[in-house]
């Protein structure tokens, strides 16, 4: 039910507009860390470090690409004597690291670590989309036995801390030769993300009158033809708020990143805070693999956002 | 019931419900092989990943094993770790350090977030939008984010430092968030709360939506003030929800290892070292793993009993 234009609780113009500079407010300031990575990944790291701090590119400061550059490359600081003697520069990024008495010798790690994340991230989502969706389907249309209890089973596994299920899996990872592989790490992700995937998509199907696979299977389908060309078309809404969930988790996971993988398979997020320039941190190059690395989900919250209310607020609101 | 079920208990309400002239045109899979099929890997994948791995915890709490020397020699200890942690005054001091975070996180996060909700609830021209600005900070990696605060925080060049002197006249080089032993556990409040208010905040509007507003028309009629409408219509039918963000928050923040490993990885000396910390230093750097798993299995079992009482709390929302 909501409030009609002539409804006696329809807050007054005043009211209004007192709640909206509050909220403009926060939001204003909650969004300042993240328009400073955008500003320093595109400062020099002088610039970066400047007091007061540089807010206006092309007034305080010149946008520069260095911070990406460092984010891509790897460099070598040479002498002046050898930097004179090679040919022109090719690229921009060249350019930068001449200016600075270096070289580039090579690509970074970051984009390796960007498509780990790419392919766990989406592995582990699909993979637990299938098995949510397939188990929801089950607990939501047959009577299996100890319903209620697994449901809870499968919900609780969401309660353990990763740091303390982190021993054990580090150890038979080892045993199994999983440590440090995609796959693992996609097993891993499906099943953290597989609970919620079941909770979340139960209710969604709970949703889809029984009736309509009856029909089907009054119709000649069989109950997984009915399956296949009914339920799962009506559930297509509810997947995509499932899958963006799973997506999210497993893009932004870090304590099992960090314990359990090293190199090949390592994701993002333990990788940006360890990007060392000369002298510590290079926060220009640190903001520019922060700001590609949050784009994506930048981009599917605002795209999104309604579905992502509807699955934030996990059901416990249905009313 | 005019057929009877394949497997006891098995029988599904559309094939109950069927004459048996249609049921016998049913082909393919019965509905019990379908269940099973459908329900077998992910119980295997979760009694593989989560299950196990638990009684393996158990068993290793009781042994001397050490990670990092698989082929030394493994001893029974009994419940000597147990004994060790909880009689610990380090641990319960790590705990404390634990409960202080958890505590002001929650109050911060429930008032700020009830009060942009209640806000956010006057529909004023743009709330969806602005609502969609406020939500970005709990979508991104805790992680990531986290190490970018790390910058923000720096003494003589981060904003943070700058901002608060700007505003307070204090030298902005005269106090380190991360490095002083009084203020490091609040630069992880602040970064939490910012990442986490968002989400108390979803929860408590989908509370407020949840009233009716013939309550509010019923107490207009009687002339009620805002204050009492709001203490008595909007804060009580408001509270289950409330409840429902504080435990859930509170269970997330027990736990917490992103943003408090990559803030201050414990430090300055063990001021913020959170129980995960604690259990992450002694599983990963000590190798103590027999001990660890001792100090995870308390983990669990503190866990689950917040995990219960989420439950029952969540079953109390969905009776009303």
């Amino acid at each position: 039910m909501s409030a009609t234009a002539h409804s006696v609780v329809q807050p007054s113009t005043g009211a209004k507009l007192a709640a909206s500079v509050v909220v403009v407010l926060y939001a204003l300031v909650a969004l300042v860390p993240l328009v400073w990575i955008g500003l320093t990944s595109i400062k020099t790291p002088q610039d970066s470090i400047a007091y007061p701090p540089k807010v206006v590119p092309f007034v305080d400061f010149t946008p520069s690409i260095e911070g990406f550059c460092s984010l891509f490359t790897t460099r070598s600081r040479q002498t002046p004597e050898y930097i004179a003697s090679l040919p022109p520069p090719q690229g921009a990024c060249e350019e930068v690291a001449r200016s600075r008495s270096m070289v580039v010798v090579g690509s970074s790690n970051y984009v390796p670590r960007f498509v780990n994340s790419l392919i766990i991230a989406f592995g582990s989502t699909a993979l637990s989309i299938v098995l949510g969706t397939a188990t929801a389907y089950a607990f939501s249309r047959f009577r299996v036995p100890l319903k209620d209890d697994l449901l809870f089973f499968i919900l609780s596994t969401r309660m353990m801390p990763p740091i303390a299920v982190a021993i054990p899996i580090f150890l038979m990872y080892r045993e199994l030769g999983l440590s440090d592989t995609r796959l693992g790490m996609i097993l891993l992700y499906t099943s953290v993300n597989v609970s919620l995937a079941v909770w979340l998509l139960k209710g969604f199907i709970d949703e889809i009158p029984r009736e309509y696979e009856e029909a089907a299977m009054i119709d000649g389908y069989t109950r997984l033809q009915a399956f296949r060309m009914v339920v799962l078309p009506q559930a297509t809404t509810g997947i995509v708020a499932t899958a963006i969930f799973c997506l999210i988790f497993s893009w932004n996971e870090y304590a099992f990143a960090v314990l359990l993988t090293s190199g090949a398979a390592q994701t993002a997020p333990p990788f940006i805070p360890i990007i060392i320039g000369e002298g510590g941190q290079d926060w220009p190059a640190v903001a520019a693999g922060t700001a590609l690395f949050l784009l994506p989900i930048l981009v599917f919250t605002v795209l999104l956002r309604k579905h992502l209310l509807r699955g934030i607020t996990f059901g416990a609101v249905r009313k | 019931m005019n057929q009877a079920p394949l497997i006891p208990g098995f029988v599904t309400r559309a094939a109950a419900a069927t004459p048996a002239g249609i049921a016998s045109r049913m082909r393919g899979l019965s509905d019990s092989a379908i269940a099973w099929l459908f329900i077998t890997p992910t119980m295997l994948l979760l009694l593989a990943i989560n299950l196990f791995p638990l009684l393996w915890t158990i068993q290793l709490s009781f042994t001397n094993y050490r990670a990092n020397r698989p082929n030394a020699p493994v001893r029974g200890v009994g419940l000597d770790h147990y004994e060790a942690i909880l009689t610990d005054p380090d641990i319960w001091l790590r705990m404390q350090a634990t409960a202080h975070f958890v505590f002001w996180t929650i109050l911060l996060q429930t008032v700020i977030g009830f009060a942009l909700a209640y806000l956010i609830d006057r529909k004023f021209r743009g709330h969806g939008f602005w609502t969609t600005l406020i939500l970005i900070p709990m979508m991104l990696s805790p992680a990531v984010v986290g190490n970018f605060w790390t910058f923000l925080y720096q003494p003589q060049i981060g904003l943070f430092n700058y901002v608060v002197a700007f505003f307070s006249g204090i030298e902005p080089s005269s106090f380190q968030m991360l490095g002083d032993v009084d203020l490091s556990p609040w630069a992880i409040i602040i970064v939490d709360t910012w990442m986490w208010t968002p989400y108390v905040m979803l929860i408590c509007l989908a509370g407020l939506r949840s009233i009716p507003d013939y309550i509010y028309e019923a107490a207009e009629v009687d002339r009620a003030s805002n204050w009492r409408q709001f203490v008595s219509i909007t804060l009580p039918m408001c509270l289950p929800f409330i409840m429902l963000a504080v435990l859930f928050r509170g269970i997330e923040n027990f736990k917490m290892f992103d943003l408090v490993n990559l803030l201050t990885a414990g430090g300055p000396g063990s001021t913020t070292e959170f129980a995960s910390i604690t259990l992450k230093r002694a599983a990963f750097e000590a190798w103590r793993t027999g001990y660890s798993s001792a100090f995870a299995v308390i983990m669990f079992v503190m866990i689950f009993g917040l995990a219960n009482i989420y439950v029952k709390a969540l079953n109390q929302v969905k009776a009303r």
